[in-house]
């Protein structure tokens, strides 16, 4: 039975896409058989994210109205096994994405995969309620800014009454917060909201925080998932949320300043 | 806002105004966002009878529902302007 996982937000720009993508490789790199499904109609870039932006042919769109089948869409990722991406349709039909279609794409993907991914574009328009009804269970990538925090809330209300696991009267599915471009730095200095703040507010279990980092601009750049890139901050980061995810107990990093000598810059750590 | 008091809001944390901030406008929108319908409204006319006899503002009269298993409890808060002398 595949699991179908939502990355959501509500605020643009605060590292769904990323997440979605470092989230996919890992699960694939565990040995997960994953699909990683670009809800962001008109507005593709997991396919960029990914890398595989020169290999797209057909899109989900494509897919829901069947001038393609799912196995024509579907670009395999050549560095990690198991590992699959569903562009987005660069149309601009809002109404693209239609209940019956989505469920019909992803009946189909559950058949073939163990777990699914779907990338939900900003705002809380068709597309991302789209991503998210018929989640099991739902990421929710949030920067410790207030407009962010806010939008989560939001979200998280969404995900409580307008899932189809909560329609069937089951309630809301679990969702789990991933804090990204923390600053623990910041945070020391009283300017920025700690994990905890974060928590408090919004009262839902912590999945992981991912540090502020270059490394994730340097990922996009070169269309590598920064999970890939192991020595950094983010990547490790990145790799500890995956493995919660899939139940492992571990240790949150990088909530504290880091101070690194020369030594450990040469070194690594 | 005299002169000190300017210098002395100043020395709050933002991060700690950040919360603050947060926490009123989440609750009150997880009121409008769980609560029946009628909460707005019911909300308004508490407060224009209130007003009745008090002079009070706006975000004086606050209300919550929660949710303890199969009891609904409506909590009303309402803050009195202080005693003048």
């Amino acid at each position: 039975m595949a699991k179908i996982v939502v990355v959501t937000s509500g605020k643009g720009g605060v590292g769904k896409t990323t997440t979605s993508a470092a989230i996919s490789t890992g699960l694939a790199q565990a040995g997960h058989r994953t699909a990683v499904v670009d809800f962001d109609v008109g507005l593709r870039n997991l396919d960029l994210i990914m890398g595989v932006e020169r290999r797209v042919v057909y899109d989900f769109v494509n897919v829901i109205n069947g001038d393609a089948n799912l196995k024509q869409a579907l670009i395999k990722d050549k560095r990690v096994e198991g590992l699959y991406v569903l562009p987005a349709s660069q149309t601009r039909d809002k109404d693209a994405l239609t209940t019956e279609g989505v469920e019909k794409v992803l009946n189909e993907l559950a058949e073939e995969f163990d777990y699914i991914v779907c990338d939900s574009p900003a705002g809380i328009e068709r597309g991302a309620l789209m991503a998210a009804y018929f989640a099991d269970e739902a990421i929710v990538v949030t920067n410790p800014e207030v407009s962010s925090v806010r939008d989560s809330d939001r979200i998280l209300g969404i995900l409580a009454s307008k899932t189809r696991h909560a329609e069937q009267g089951k309630g809301s599915i679990p969702g789990r917060l991933l804090l990204t471009r923390y600053s623990p730095e910041r945070v020391v200095k009283g300017e920025m909201l700690s994990v905890e703040d974060v928590q408090e507010i919004l009262a839902v279990d912590l999945l992981g925080v991912i540090p502020e980092s270059q490394a994730v601009l340097n990922a996009s750049n070169a269309g590598t998932p920064v999970i890939m890139d192991e020595n950094s901050d983010a990547g490790q980061a990145y790799q500890d949320a995956v493995a919660r995810f899939l139940g492992e107990d571990r240790e949150h990093r990088f909530l504290t300043v880091q101070k690194k000598g020369l030594f450990g810059r040469l070194f690594g750590s | 806002m005299n002169f000190f008091n300017y210098f002395r809001s100043q020395k709050k944390k933002s991060a700690q105004v950040a919360k603050e901030r947060l926490q009123v406008i989440v609750a009150r929108e997880r009121v409008h966002r769980d609560g029946p319908d009628y909460l707005p409204r019911l909300q308004e006319e508490i407060l224009n009878v209130i007003r009745k006899y008090v002079q009070v503002d706006e975000d004086a009269v606050s209300i919550q529902l929660e949710r303890d298993g199969d009891c609904e409890v409506l909590e009303l808060n309402v803050t009195l302007p202080e005693h003048r002398a």
